[in-house]
C-alpha cells in the first residue's frame, strides 16, 4: 500500500467505527465488532457504506480513464469507432452515389476517376458500398452487444449474487447455449427466417451471446460479494438490493464493460460470417459480408471487389477490439 | 474422484436434452421437412399427410423427440431424404473433419503457447508489442477473408499447396485449411498464455525457484508454464468442440467433405435427419472435451481436488 493513502486511514475509519458497535452491541458479541474494525484497519479502504465504495469507485474509472487518455491504442480505436459512427449515420457525407444503381456494362471494372475502388460484378461502385455497409454492421454490432450485456449481467449478476437453486439452472442454461456452435445454429435458425431487415440477426447473436456475458458477470459478482466492505454491509443491515446496486455492480461491472466491448468486434464478424453463408443479412441491405461473399469466387479476375469491403470490415473489428483490450489494461490494475 | 466424474456425467445429462431439444426444435418446428422435399412445387395433400405420418411427423414434437431420442440411443440416427443413412454420412465425414481439427489444436498449442511464453516473458519489448498487433490484426480478419487469401495466395498464385483438398482428405492436404481454421484461436491462446505468464512471472515461488538457483529454462517450463498454463487448457478445451462445429466456412472455402459440408448442404436442402444427427454427435463431443478440461485442471494444479 504507497504512503499517501496512511493519513486517510483512521480519518476515514471514524464516522463507520461506531456503526458496527451500534450493530453488534445489542447481541452482546464482541468478537465481530473486533474482526470489522480490524479488517478495515488492515485494509486502508475502509468499508464505509455511504462513503467508502464510492470514494473508491470514483478514483477507480477517473484513474481509469486518466491511462487511457495517454494510451495510444485507445486514442486511435476511440477516432476509428467515432468515424465509423459518423459515417454509418450520414453515409452521404463522404459518398455522394446510391450503392444499389449500377451498371452492368461497368461490371468488375477496375478504378477510375469518381469510382476509386472499382466496381463489382452487378456493375456498383465499390466505394459507395463499402462505405453504406458500415450501417449494417454497426447496428448490428450495438444492438446485440446492448441486448446480449443487459441480459446477460442482469441474469449473470442476480444468479451470482443470490446462488442456490437459481444460480444452478442458469448455469445449466447457459451450458445448453454454449453446447450448440455458433455458425452452425445461425445457420439452423437464420435460415428459416425470411425478413430483410437486420432484427433476425440482431435477436440470434443476443440469444446466443448472453450467456458469456452471464458467466462473466456472475463469476465478477462472486467475488465482489466475497468482499468485506460487502460483509460490513451485510452486518450493517442492508437490504440485497441495496447492497447489489451500491456495494456489488459497481465494483462488479469492469469485467463485462470489457467482454461487452470485445465482444462487439466479434458480433460484426459474426454476422458478416453469417451474411457470407447467405443466412444473415439479405440483399436489400448493404452489408460487407454479402458484399465479399459475391465476390469471393471472382478473386482470380477482380481482386479489389473482395480486399476493399473486407478491409472495411477487418479495420472495424480491430478497431473494437483494440478498444476492449486499451479499456481492459486501464481496468485491471493487476497488469500495470 | 470417480464421484466427480459420475457427477458431472449426470449433469451433462440436462444439458444434452436441452442442446439437442433446442436444435430438434429449431429444424422441425421452424422449418418444414416435408415442404423442402417437394421443392418449389406445392405437394399434393394426400401424399404429404402420408410421408409425415411415415416419417413420425404427425405427431407432437416432444413425441417427436422422445422418439428420435430412442432411435439414437438403438444406434439409428435415420436415413437422410436422399435415401443415404446418416450414420454412412457420419462415418464419411468425422474423420475428415477430426483430422482437421487435429491439425488445427497442433498448430494452436505449438505456436500459439511458444509465442505466449516468449511475449510474457519479455512484456513491453519490442517483439511483445509486434506480436501483440499481429494477434490483433489475426482476431480482426474474419475466417472467410483468410480462407480466400491465403488459399489465393498459397494455392492459385504460388501453387505451393493445392486449393483444394481431394475426397479423401489426407493430412498434408490439411495443412493450409487447419491453419486458416486455427488462427483466430491461436491468436487468443498467445494473448492468453502471454498474459497468464506475464501475470505468474512475478509470482512468489517463481522468485523462490530463481533463487534456488535453479536454471532458468527450468524455472519457466517446470514453474511458470505449468501454472500459466490453466486458462490456456480451458479455453483449447471449448475451442474443440467450436472447430468441430466452426469448420463449416472453412470446409466450405477448401471444398472438404467433412461435418461442416455435410450440415451446410443438411440446413440449405432443410434434411433434417442429417442436421439433428450430426449435431447431436457435436453436443456430446463438446461436452466431454469440458469435462475433459475440468479433469486436467487437477493434473496441472495438485491443490484442485475432486472428491
Amino acid at each position: 500500500m504507497p504512503d499517501p493513502e496512511r493519513p486517510e486511514g483512521p480519518a476515514m475509519y471514524d464516522p463507520v467505527g461506531p456503526r458496527p458497535r451500534e450493530a453488534v452491541s445489542p447481541t452482546g458479541q464482541g468478537g465481530p465488532m473486533d474482526l470489522a474494525v480490524e479488517g478495515g484497519e488492515s485494509l486502508e479502504r475502509p468499508p464505509g457504506p455511504d462513503t467508502g465504495p464510492r470514494e473508491k469507485a470514483r478514483s477507480l474509472w477517473s484513474d481509469a480513464w486518466h491511462q487511457l487518455r495517454r494510451n495510444p491504442v485507445f486514442v486511435i480505436s476511440s477516432l476509428m469507432i467515432l468515424f465509423l459512427v459518423v459515417i454509418a449515420i450520414w453515409p452521404q457525407l463522404i459518398a455522394s452515389g446510391d450503392p444499389l444503381y449500377c451498371q452492368l456494362s461497368k461490371s468488375q471494372q477496375g478504378p477510375e476517376p469518381g469510382h476509386p475502388f472499382g466496381y463489382d460484378t452487378q456493375g456498383c461502385d465499390v466505394y459507395t458500398r463499402t462505405v453504406y455497409g458500415a450501417r449494417a454492421s454497426i447496428t448490428v454490432g450495438v444492438c446485440a452487444t446492448l441486448g446480449a450485456a443487459l441480459l446477460g449481467s442482469a441474469l449473470g449478476g442476480l444468479a451470482g449474487f443470490f446462488g442456490s437453486w437459481g444460480d444452478a439452472v442458469l448455469s445449466r442454461v447457459a451450458d445448453v447455449f454454449f453446447g450448440i456452435p455458433v455458425v452452425l445454429g445461425g445457420l439452423v435458425f437464420l435460415s428459416v427466417v425470411t425478413s430483410t431487415t437486420v432484427w433476425p440477426v440482431v435477436g440470434f447473436i443476443v440469444l446466443l451471446g448472453w450467456p458469456q456475458i452471464a458467466r462473466i458477470a456472475r463469476g465478477s459478482v462472486i467475488t465482489a460479494k466475497q468482499n468485506d466492505y460487502v460483509q460490513a454491509a451485510r452486518a450493517l443491515g442492508a437490504g440485497n438490493g441495496r447492497m447489489l446496486l451500491r456495494h456489488v455492480a459497481p465494483n462488479a461491472v469492469a469485467p463485462v464493460i470489457v467482454v461487452a466491448t470485445i465482444a462487439l468486434g466479434t458480433y460484426i464478424a459474426l454476422e458478416a460470417t453469417l451474411s457470407f453463408l447467405g443466412v444473415g443479412l439479405r440483399p436489400p441491405t448493404v452489408s460487407w459480408g454479402i458484399d465479399i461473399s459475391n465476390a469471393a469466387p471472382q478473386i482470380r479476375n477482380a481482386p479489389h471487389m473482395l480486399l476493399w469491403p473486407a478491409g472495411a470490415l477487418s479495420l472495424t473489428v480491430l478497431a473494437f477490439i483494440m478498444l476492449g483490450d486499451a479499456v481492459r489494461d486501464a481496468l485491471d490494475p493487476k497488469l500495470r | 474422484m470417480g464421484r466427480y466424474v459420475i457427477r458431472r456425467l449426470l449433469q451433462m445429462i440436462p444439458v444434452f436434452i436441452g442442446s439437442t431439444f433446442l436444435i430438434f426444435f429449431m429444424v422441425y418446428a421452424l422449418g418444414d421437412p416435408v415442404a423442402a422435399l417437394f421443392g418449389d412445387k406445392a405437394p399434393d395433400p394426400a401424399t404429404a399427410a402420408r410421408i409425415r405420418k411415415d416419417l413420425y411427423l404427425d405427431q407432437p414434437l416432444w413425441k417427436q423427440y422422445l422418439h428420435y431420442m430412442g432411435q439414437i440411443f438403438q444406434g439409428d440416427f435415420g436415413t437422410a431424404f436422399n435415401g443415404q443413412s446418416v450414420t454412412d454420412l457420419m462415418a464419411s465425414a468425422f474423420p475428415v473433419t477430426l483430422r482437421l481439427t487435429i491439425v488445427a489444436i497442433f498448430f494452436e498449442i505449438v505456436i500459439g503457447i511458444t509465442l505466449g511464453v516468449i511475449t510474457g516473458l519479455r512484456r513491453g519489448k519490442s517483439i511483445d508489442t509486434s506480436v501483440l498487433v499481429l494477434t490483433l490484426v489475426v482476431i480482426s480478419v474474419p475466417t472467410f477473408v483468410t480462407g480466400y487469401l491465403l488459399q489465393y495466395v498459397f494455392g492459385v498464385k504460388w501453387g505451393w499447396v493445392r486449393p483444394t483438398v481431394s475426397p479423401d482428405a489426407p493430412f498434408n492436404e490439411l495443412i493450409l485449411p487447419g491453419i486458416v481454421l486455427a488462427l483466430v484461436s491461436l491468436a487468443y491462446v498467445t494473448r492468453l498464455s502471454r498474459t497468464s505468464i506475464a501475470e505468474n512471472a512475478k509470482a512468489d515461488y517463481v522468485r523462490t525457484a530463481t533463487a534456488k538457483g535453479l536454471p532458468r529454462h527450468r524455472v519457466v517450463t517446470r514453474h511458470l508454464l505449468r501454472n500459466s498454463l490453466i486458462p490456456v487448457v480451458t479455453f483449447i478445451g471449448t475451442d474443440i468442440g467450436a472447430l468441430m462445429g466452426g469448420a463449416i466456412v472453412t470446409e466450405r472455402i477448401f471444398n472438404i467433405h467433412g461435418v461442416g459440408y455435410q450440415l451446410y448442404q443438411g440446413i440449405l436442402r432443410n434434411n433434417s435427419p442429417t442436421v439433428v444427427g450430426f449435431v447431436t454427435i457435436l453436443v456430446i463431443v463438446f461436452l466431454l472435451a469440458n469435462l475433459l478440461v475440468d479433469l486436467l485442471y487437477a493434473v496441472l494444479d495438485p491443490r484442485i481436488r475432486y472428491a
